[in-house]
């Protein structure tokens, strides 16, 4: 097991440093000079330039990331373009928004999505199931951003149930929050509970066609036990592995739900910093839901080896 | 005898699933301590017979008739009464022991899970019971902790485990549905003692289903033959053998113990040069890393092996499985590269320079494998699915190849008209004969046979053996016949080779090695070997 997780941790590492390289060559690449930017059309040339020397510009782009790389290490980001404040400090206000609220989202959907998927399972082919999995059709091709209109003129506008949009931030209590939160998160986790179902399902009845069901039959185990103590634990290594895959969705559908919402999540933050040509700053928030979703990832993988004892020992 | 009150009496059981009659009128009794055979080829309704009894059936089966176990009547029981039986007082052992385990549970919880349910007993206790049971079976926790799991156990000591669960309950009845059938010789020959002994321990009644003839002679008291879901036969095991009074058993017993007739006995050409000459193989795969900086050690599949065939010739390959034998055959495709030793074609090095280059060797070796379903793409027609081997041929045009192809399919004894058909239109039977066309197409000097006949039934098996013959006589193609299953060997090989972990053992002649093994583990297989004949012969003496 501790080989498995030293193999896992060396990968996680060599993904994270390519994953610096690209996202500093990609923005590099990408035309529009953020000097020019900031002091806007009329500035003179003398300005820019001297400002491009200001923001270390000029330096060959071997030394930049060397810079950026290092600066990120000591948990530095660099400054801001337009807001002239530290990136990390940008980051660190908004990562408390966009963080509940993907994992909300992923919770959410996990809780709807397993037990309806283990319903349609047990009852496949009946009224039940087949209304079930025509329902989650729906909700596979509605899209987010409709969705979550939807919610705010029913839940907001006309029931006046929940705030239409905005935050009061964490220091006003868990609980407003929370609900500031929820219409955000349901938007999200809809679909993907969608189609989480629609894999649980599936999972699920091709274990239950397995050949160690009928053995656990065969011992006189019922048909209930036999799907929570034999089945539903096989049939988790496909669920997990979409789940795994969905909070990278999730954190990329943030980006349009914060905006829907009027939320001051990481979302906003780099749709604005990509409008303002805000390089340190996409480059930051980038960088931070390329990690998040690496080590969502690593730890999707120590979740296999925990279910799966053939990868412990096949890995050794 | 009839004062002994059966077991289970099945009676006048008709079974129906979605409107097919798959069961008619099945009637027979099992008595304590008594082995049952349950014998047929596959679709005669011998698995659904013991799921009937299981009331395990699938979705959409109507039953009629009656089961009675032990006072209860099975047919009309409830869910929750048959819950209480399965497991208790009937156990079942299933053919694939590979995935009739739950891949994520150690074996000692999957067998005390079991004795929990029915003994209602705390975890410590069923574990003390899962012990016991588990080193009665042959795996003692000093040797096979609980906490394995059944990936790393072998498959004859998967099926120990199955037995283990089923057995744990000390059941009345244990039904075993072709327990041995994906096993070695020798593990089959053990399993079967352990079923034998755990029946008059337990005072049990075993219902043994088999396709095989030779297993039912060696083991049972009495036999039952099915065939489309009907009983053809029904008494003492031997005396219905011995007899062959009914049609069908005649048939079958024909059929297994069937040796293709030759019209003249191959004889090793002299003073030629051998078709194939394989010396000091060496085929390695890469082993497990045990360290970051240490290189892994290779495992030595085929280990500095030598060995030659002469033209026409059938040779045997035999040995258990992970023995190295298709590992072997791989490298005589050129599949994979050998680590060392050479193997050539008619004088000719594989990949030398003035030898045959790996892609060329097709036109020399074609292969039939075992499973004739899943070596085609079930989207192509028959007529290019045996026309893969001419692809690559550009010298040929297309009508000479649409030739070659009618003519292979004759050969085989299908109809050119069977060249539009899907691979899911033919019979299992058909399907092998199909791949023998692909097999033959291009003509070439040697195809080698991976377990060509082994999932085939008894009666299909014995008219594929004949077509290899007929095919070595007409195209004097010589034939590399890989299987486990030794009394096919016996029946068609000319010559024979034992192999054990990369090493061959023992060659030669067949009937020679046969008669008079000098190697002990050949001595063993050979007597290991379920043989029809053999098995009537010593029990009726006894």
């Amino acid at each position: 097991m501790s080989w498995f997780i030293a193999k896992r941790l060396v990968s996680l590492f060599v993904t994270l440093i390519f994953a610096t390289i690209v996202i500093f060559a990609v923005l590099e690449i990408i035309p529009g000079d953020p000097a020019r930017l900031m002091l806007g059309i009329n500035a003179t040339e003398d300005a820019v330039s001297a400002l491009r020397e200001q923001m270390g510009l000029n330096q060959p782009i071997f030394i930049r990331y060397l810079d950026w790389v290092t600066g990120l290490l000591s948990g530095d980001l660099g400054k801001s373009f337009t807001y002239s404040s530290q990136v990390s400090e940008l980051i660190g206000e908004r990562i408390w928004v966009s963080l509940p609220l993907a994992l909300l989202a992923l919770t959410l959907s996990t809780v709807i999505a397993i037990p309806i998927g283990l319903y349609a399972a047990a009852r496949r082919g009946r009224t039940s199931d087949t209304s079930i999995m025509a329902a989650t059709q729906f909700g596979i091709a509605i899209p987010n951003f409709w969705f979550a209109l939807l919610l705010v003129y029913v839940f907001a506008v006309a029931l006046r149930w929940v705030p239409a949009g905005g935050f009061p931030g964490w220091e006003n209590g868990i609980w407003p929050a929370l609900y500031s939160l929820f219409l955000p998160a349901i938007a999200l986790a809809l679909p993907q509970a969608a189609i989480l179902s629609r894999v649980a399902r599936s999972a699920l009845i091709e274990v239950l066609g397995e050949d160690f069901i009928r053995t656990a039959r065969a011992k006189g185990l019922t048909k209930s036990q036999t799907l929570w103590h034999h089945a539903l634990r096989n049939a988790m290594i496909p669920v997990v592995t979409i789940m795994g895959l969905q909070f990278a969705f999730l954190l990329a559908g943030t980006i349009i739900i914060e905006n829907v919402f009027y939320l001051p999540g990481l979302g906003r933050l780099v749709f604005q910093a990509i409008t303002q040509h805000d390089l340190p700053v996409v480059q930051g928030t980038v960088l931070l839901l390329v990690a998040t979703v690496v080590v969502i990832n690593f730890l999707i993988d120590l979740l296999y080896a925990w279910i799966d004892p053939r990868l412990r020992s096949t890995t050794r | 005898m009839s004062a002994v009150k059966p077991v289970l009496s099945v009676k006048d059981l008709s079974l129906k699933i979605r409107g097919n009659l798959i069961l008619d009128g099945v009637s027979f009794e099992l008595e304590k301590r008594k082995i049952t055979g349950l014998v047929g080829e596959s679709g005669s309704g011998k698995s659904l017979t013991a799921l009937s009894i299981m009331q395990l059936l699938p979705n959409g089966a109507a039953t009629n008739g009656s089961i009675a176990f032990d006072g209860t009547q099975v047919l009309t029981a409830s869910e929750e009464a048959m819950c209480d039986l399965r497991g208790d007082d009937i156990g079942m052992v299933f053919q694939e022991p590979m995935t009739a385990l739950n891949p994520l549970k150690q074996i000692g919880e999957q067998v005390a899970e079991g004795i929990r349910i029915h003994a209602g007993v705390g975890h410590e206790e069923a574990e003390k019971r899962a012990i016991a049971i588990l080193s009665r079976v042959g795996l003692p926790p000093e040797k096979y902790p609980l906490s394995r799991y059944p990936h790393e156990l072998s498959g004859g000591q998967r099926q120990r485990v199955v037995i283990a669960m089923a057995c744990a309950m000390k059941p009345k009845l244990l039904i075993a549905d072709e327990p041995t059938t994906a096993l070695d010789v020798i593990v089959q020959a053990k399993i079967l003692d352990l079923l034998k002994e755990l029946v008059s321990e337990n005072d049990m009644a075993l219902l043994l289903i088999s396709h095989d003839l030779g297993v039912v002679a060696g083991l049972a008291d009495d036999i039952v033959i099915m065939r489309q879901g009907k009983v053809m036969e029904a008494g003492p095991a031997i005396q219905v053998l011995q007899r062959q009074a009914h049609p069908y058993t005649a048939q079958l017993a024909k059929a297994s113990t069937h040796i293709p007739k030759q019209t003249n006995i191959w004889k090793a050409p002299e003073l030629s040069q051998p078709l194939v000459e394989v010396s000091n193989l060496i085929c390695e795969y890469p082993g497990n890393r045990t360290s970051l900086f240490k290189r892994p050690t290779p495992f030595k599949a085929v280990d500095r092996v030598s060995w030659q065939m002469d033209k026409a010739e059938i040779l045997g390959l035999v040995g258990e499985s992970g023995c190295g034998k298709s590992t072997m055959a791989r490298s005589l495709l050129g599949l994979i590269k050998p680590a060392d030793g050479t193997i050539a074609f008619e004088g000719k090095v594989i990949g030398s320079p003035d030898g045959i280059a790996r892609a060329d060797i097709v036109q020399f070796v074609q292969t039939v494998f075992q499973d004739p379903y899943g070596s085609f793409n079930p989207r192509h027609v028959a007529e290019r699915l045996v026309a893969e081997p001419l692809f690559t041929r550009t010298d040929l045009s297309k009508s000479d190849k649409r030739e070659l192809v009618q003519e292979a399919l004759n050969d085989v004894g299908l109809t050119s008209a069977d060249g539009d058909k899907y691979p899911h239109e033919f019979s299992g039977g058909q399907r092998q004969r199909l791949a023998i066309a692909r097999a033959i197409v291009n003509r070439p000097k040697l195809i080698i046979a991976d377990e060509p006949v082994s999932a085939l039934d008894v009666s299909i098996r014995a008219q594929i053996l004949d077509l290899i013959i007929e095919l070595r006589e007409k195209l004097s193609v010589a034939w590399l016949f890989i299987s486990h299953d030794l009394s096919v060997v016996q029946a068609i090989c000319d010559n024979v080779m034992i192999m054990k972990d990369g090493n061959i053992l023992e060659s030669g002649n067949t009937k020679a090695v046969y008669a008079e093994a000098k190697n002990p583990y050949t001595r063993a297989l050979i007597k290991a070997a379920p043989d029809l004949s053999n098995a009537i012969r010593l029990r009726s003496k006894s």
